[in-house]
């Protein structure tokens, strides 16, 4: 008789597999999780029945409180499988409140668990002023001393409007499946045609929007590998050293990006980039193992990340 | 959208003492189940939301079979359906059983 097949162990499971409700539970401290607005209380989406599409209890946002390595979080999950996370009038909502109540606090920090493509379009006028509520949301948080931290690993990415809250964040982790780009690939070739971006072309589309390229060239403050684990351990750092946030940081980031598209606006590829930036053997960068790729984006001066 | 609802008698309560549990995703092929402790122990309702319309006999032959098999005494169970296959539902429903028996942590 063959031995059971070994569960996989808490902290190795994988960030992309898992579902926002498994990211929550494994990401905080064992049954801490409370949530806010749960299932049960059935907020689901006005719009959706309007299409005679099915909604989701949760309409795919779960919200609540916990704690991290014993200090108090809020955290907000996105749910990627349904509708490709995107954000509509109770998703966006959900994720408004909680950082309005994180704000309020002035220092309980609150980590969201991105895996969006952006906006949902079945409710695109609530969901485009969910965005914007959510970034005010997110600034006024940090405005406030309460640090907010984003993770990307999820199948859905990072797109659209979650892109532009990512933005907003006191700092982000990001896995190599976890893409951030605020247009996707095929907005981008549908507008601008095949030549400027083949959306079929999933190399182009992870070396151009994928977590290492994110990483390199300073958009993100740490790369991860895609473990439970690791995103765990980056939120733990991510917030103990998050920057205090003012008028000169926003200056500071100002001129960061300045100098970013005057050394780089050039390029054509990511790979142009990284040997821009004096990456020793860029072409070997897509096919690098996370902890070597780690260990030589610790080295590139340009991912000190003094601004945000 | 298509909204049906069955309801049962059952055998026996549901064991365990979690009052709610939450299995699956509405995506394509795929549904979620909501259970909540909610009814007496010897009834159990099923209440089904799905964009797929015209499959009620389906539904109810796949409901009947899940109460015979689990009697899930005392539970409400509520779908949000994306157009999964019947084998899907079944799985997702005695996922969703076995998941509010367990012990509460």
């Amino acid at each position: 008789m063959s031995a059971a097949p070994a569960i996989i162990a808490r902290d190795a499971r994988s960030w992309y597999e898992a579902s926002a409700r498994q990211r929550i539970d494994a990401l905080l401290d064992a049954s801490t999780f409370v949530e806010f607005i749960g299932p049960e209380q059935r907020e689901t989406s006005p719009h959706l029945a309007l299409f005679d599409l099915p909604e989701q209890f949760d309409d795919g946002m779960v919200v609540g409180h916990g704690t991290l390595d014993g200090n108090p979080v809020f955290v907000a999950a996105q749910e990627g499988r349904f509708m490709g996370g995107a954000f509509g009038e109770v998703h966006g909502a959900k994720l408004t409140g909680l950082l309005r109540a994180a704000r309020d606090t002035k220092s309980i920090p609150v980590l969201i668990l991105f895996d969006t493509g952006g906006v949902r379009l079945q409710e695109a006028n609530a969901g485009e002023l969910a965005i914007a509520e959510i970034m005010r949301a997110v600034l006024e948080a940090r405005t406030a001393g309460t640090p907010v931290v984003g993770l990307i690993g999820g199948r859905a990415g990072c797109y659209g409007g979650g892109a532009l809250v990512a933005g907003c964040c006191s700092a982000l982790a990001i896995s190599e499946q976890g893409r951030l780009a605020v247009s996707g690939p095929e907005v981008i070739e549908t507008n601008r045609g095949v030549e400027e971006f083949d959306s079929k072309d999933r190399a182009l589309v992870w070396r151009t929007m994928g977590g290492k390229h994110r990483r390199l060239i300073g958009a993100v403050e740490r790369f991860v590998d895609d473990t439970v684990a690791d995103f765990r351990a980056a939120a733990v750092e991510l917030i103990a050293t998050a920057p205090a946030f003012g008028a000169d940081v926003l200056a500071a980031e100002q001129a960061r990006l300045e100098q970013r598209i005057a050394q780089f606006g050039t390029c054509i590829d990511a790979v142009d980039v990284w040997k821009a930036e004096g990456v020793p053997d860029p072409e070997a960068i897509p096919a690098m193992p996370a902890q070597p790729f780690i260990a030589l984006a610790d080295t590139i001066r340009r991912t000190r990340h003094d601004a945000r | 959208m298509e909204t049906l609802s069955y309801r049962h008698a059952t055998a026996r309560r549901a064991s365990g003492t979690k009052n709610i549990a939450l299995v699956g995703v509405v995506a394509s092929c795929n549904l979620e189940v909501l259970v909540e402790r909610v009814l007496p122990d010897t009834e159990c309702e099923v209440a089904i939301s799905t964009a797929a319309e015209g499959f009620g006999k389906v539904w109810e032959a796949v409901v009947a079979d899940f109460v015979e098999r689990r009697s899930p005494g005392g539970l409400r169970l509520s779908i949000n359906d994306g157009g999964a296959r019947p084998d899907t539902v079944s799985l997702r429903l005695a996922q969703a059983v076995r998941t509010i028996e367990e012990d509460a942590s």
